[in-house]
């Protein structure tokens, strides 16, 4: 028997067929073509699906929030992407707005309003917590109980928008291996990939940026290096490559944990 | 009489100096563009009650959070010694603020206390500086007159201390010896006179005499010195934790000159707004001392080069050159440089020389992760990534200067609406063969 395939929904098709769904699900450029982070946006459909939830992505129709060209002083380019998005969403009269990439929800949620576009933006461990705390996503205890996980803080989730406590207590629900970095929280280093780094070779120091936080995670004695954000996820992994420590030690997004523990 | 007048011409002076590196800053300050509206005034309270009053952040690290806390606390209760001491010296009087009673009591018993704490903070902080190799201290922006502006900031404020806890000693001593009466509580004072107690009543008399002078001197050439020191924090901190930027971390200005030009270039059937005949094109971004708005020149003021922010850049940390104590240092410098230029000569002078390159090089700039980690760390709440992001503004808009790899991926971003080079077409592959279980091995 062939497994059931989940669809994932596309905004301009609900429309087609007159329906309306309550939250649009930013995807992101790296959810759509980076190879490891579409697993995942995968395993985020996938819970999506699990709870039943009324959404939609934009699809074809998606297009870079200017973000990176903003952080890389591109005022002008960012305004053209950040007011094409916004008809966008207008057009499909979007209320709510689930991001996982935390460089779309601090731009959605902090400077879009300036042009305009006011929505209701949820990151999506926001949005995990939440189920988790209602009961609605029910974590199997047994699969990761004893595993040691550690969490590295983006910077656009922690400090630029003081979201600490969700990851935690996702983590916290699923191991009793919960492990911290030495700098943590406010005080977590960047991975290195913020304001366009991500794109460019770094400037000539006598370290790499990642190598330095992946130090910071081995320190731990972790298992795992949960993630919460596309670039970190890239810097961490290649830290791990650089290490040789990529067959011991797991870089994985906390949707993918959520996932893995619930058997989805 | 002849102190009175003495001291009289001595505070006047003290106060003309002062007004005049207040009125020079403030036509610097002229030269600034605008920033936010400051609005949310209780918040604004708030923050500074804890920020600045309270110490939070510089409690961030614990110890050393401490003793700057203790520095801090005990100039807030000093402060109305030395308000007493000027009124004192004006009005020939003698110790005026007795009429506050009991409270007068709790005033001077925390100051003498204060002096002693203050004081032993100030050696540790100079035992640090001098004798120990503390990297946050280090860099290239740190030249010898950094660390000499240091030291004679504690030095000032350690011989203020000394002759506080003198002053205290010798009007108990005197007062004790003539039978007088001792207005205040002077725990410290009391406790050295007990063990010098056999001094003569002229001795006691001297050092009073002598501490006063010291200490009020010493405090009106301080407040002269510190409007070109590093120090001046102690004027600028509390101000600039006020007149924070409210937003969150995350958030970048936008750029209202922009968003009228892709507007009209969005829907070019619209009117534009009609342009004054005397407008001038503004610049985008900043290039240079005047770029700057008045909020970046209140922080450049605030920074005390404590490298709090340095020491947490993981660009620095890891061997870049950035480091977001220098960009302050920087901005102050060359407003030093260009402010009484401009001031003199107009808005428009041009020295040929400028902020971006002759003080802070595009390597610095490009190095920024955004991260906001230096932000964070400010005890004083400097906003440095702003005014990072509005130098890489006026390279990309100005110049067209990026690196190559940025500017590949504005191209990316115009053409495909990515930052990488693939169609919007292949949007939806990840959504294939998604099946209800997948494997995720550990």
């Amino acid at each position: 028997m062939e497994t059931p395939k989940i669809k994932v929904p596309v905004m301009s098709d609900l429309w087609s067929r007159g329906e309306k769904p309550e939250y649009l699900f930013w995807v992101g450029c790296a959810g759509a073509f980076d190879n490891r982070y579409k697993k995942v946006v995968r395993a985020f459909a996938r819970i999506l699906t699990h709870l039943d939830v009324s959404y939609a992505v934009l699809g074809k129709e998606e297009t870079c929030t200017g973000d990176p060209a903003r952080r890389a002083g591109n005022e002008m380019l960012y305004q053209m992407q950040a007011l094409r998005v916004i008809e966008i969403l207008g057009k499909y009269e979007v209320k709510k707005i689930i991001t996982i990439c935390p460089h779309c929800y601090n731009i959605f949620r902090n400077e879009f309003p300036d042009l305009g576009g006011k929505y209701e933006v949820i990151n999506y461990l926001q949005f995990l917590h939440r189920n988790v705390e209602e009961g609605k996503l029910i974590i199997n205890k047994s699969s990761l109980i004893n595993t040691v996980i550690t969490y590295h803080d983006p910077c656009y989730l922690g400090r630029a928008n003081d979201i600490y406590e969700a990851p935690r207590a996702i983590l916290g629900s699923m191991t009793t291996g919960f492990v911290e970095m030495q700098r943590n929280r406010s005080y977590a280093l960047c991975c290195g990939a913020g304001g366009g780094q991500m794109f460019k070779e770094a400037e000539k120091g006598n370290k790499g940026i990642f190598i330095e936080r992946t130090e910071d995670a081995l320190a731990t004695g972790a298992s795992v290096i949960a993630t919460a954000c596309p670039f970190c996820m890239t810097m961490i992994t290649d830290g791990l490559k650089y290490k040789n420590k990529e067959d011991e030690i797991r870089n994985l997004d906390i949707a993918e944990l959520i996932v893995q523990s619930m058997r989805l | 009489m002849l102190k009175q007048i003495l001291f009289s011409l001595s505070f006047i002076l003290t106060l003309a100096a002062f007004a005049c590196s207040i009125n020079r800053l403030a036509g610097f300050f002229r030269m600034t563009i605008p920033a936010f509206p400051i609005r949310d005034i209780g918040k604004r309270i708030r923050l500074t009650l804890s920020v600045a009053i309270g110490q939070t952040k510089i409690f961030r690290k614990p110890v050393l959070g401490l003793f700057h806390a203790l520095v801090f606390w005990g100039f807030c209760i000093i402060i109305f010694g030395s308000i007493e001491m000027v009124l004192d010296g004006l009005s020939g009087s003698e110790k005026v603020l007795k009429i506050l009673g009991p409270a007068y009591d709790v005033l001077m018993a925390s100051g003498d206390i204060f002096a002693l704490l203050v004081g032993v903070a100030i050696i540790i902080f100079l035992t640090r500086r001098l004798f120990f190799h503390i990297k946050r201290f280090e860099g290239d922006e740190m030249n010898s007159w950094s660390h000499k502006d240091a030291t004679i900031s504690l030095s000032f404020i350690l011989i203020l201390m000394i002759s506080l806890i003198t002053m205290n000693l010798g009007y108990v001593g005197l007062m004790s010896h003539t039978g007088g009466n001792i207005e205040g509580i002077y725990p410290i004072g009391i406790l050295l006179f007990s063990m010098l107690h056999q001094l003569s009543a002229e001795t006691f008399g001297l050092i009073y005499e002598v501490s006063w002078w010291l200490h009020i001197l010493l405090i009106f050439l301080f407040a002269n010195y510190l409007p070109y020191s590093k120090h001046f924090h102690v004027f600028m901190s509390i101000p600039n934790v006020f007149l924070s930027r409210l937003d969150p971390a995350g958030r970048l200005s936008n750029m209202e000159s922009i968003t009228r030009e892709v507007k009209f270039m969005m829907n070019p059937e619209a009117t534009p707004v009609p342009v004054p005949s005397d407008y001038q094109p503004e610049r985008f971004g900043v290039k240079d001392a005047e770029d700057v708005t008045w909020k970046n020149y209140f922080d450049a003021l605030s920074c005390t080069q404590c490298g709090r922010c340095t020491a947490v850049c993981p660009a620095n940390i890891t061997g870049r050159k950035l480091s977001p104590r220098k960009i302050m240092m920087d901005l102050r410098a060359r407003m030093k440089e260009k402010g009484p230029l401009m001031v003199k000569h107009g808005r428009d002078f041009s020295d040929n020389r400028s902020l971006i390159r002759d003080y802070i090089s595009e390597e610095e700039i490009w190095a920024c992760t955004t991260c906001n980690a230096c932000a964070t760390e400010c005890p004083v709440n400097i906003d440095h990534p702003s005014l990072i992001i509005d130098l890489r503004r006026y390279l990309v808009m100005e110049e067209a200067s990026a690196p190559g790899e940025l500017k590949a991926v504005f191209s990316n971003i115009e053409n495909n609406g990515a930052p990488w080079q693939y169609s919007a077409e292949d949007r939806l592959l990840w959504t294939k063969d998604l099946e209800i279980c997948e494997n995720y091995p550990l």
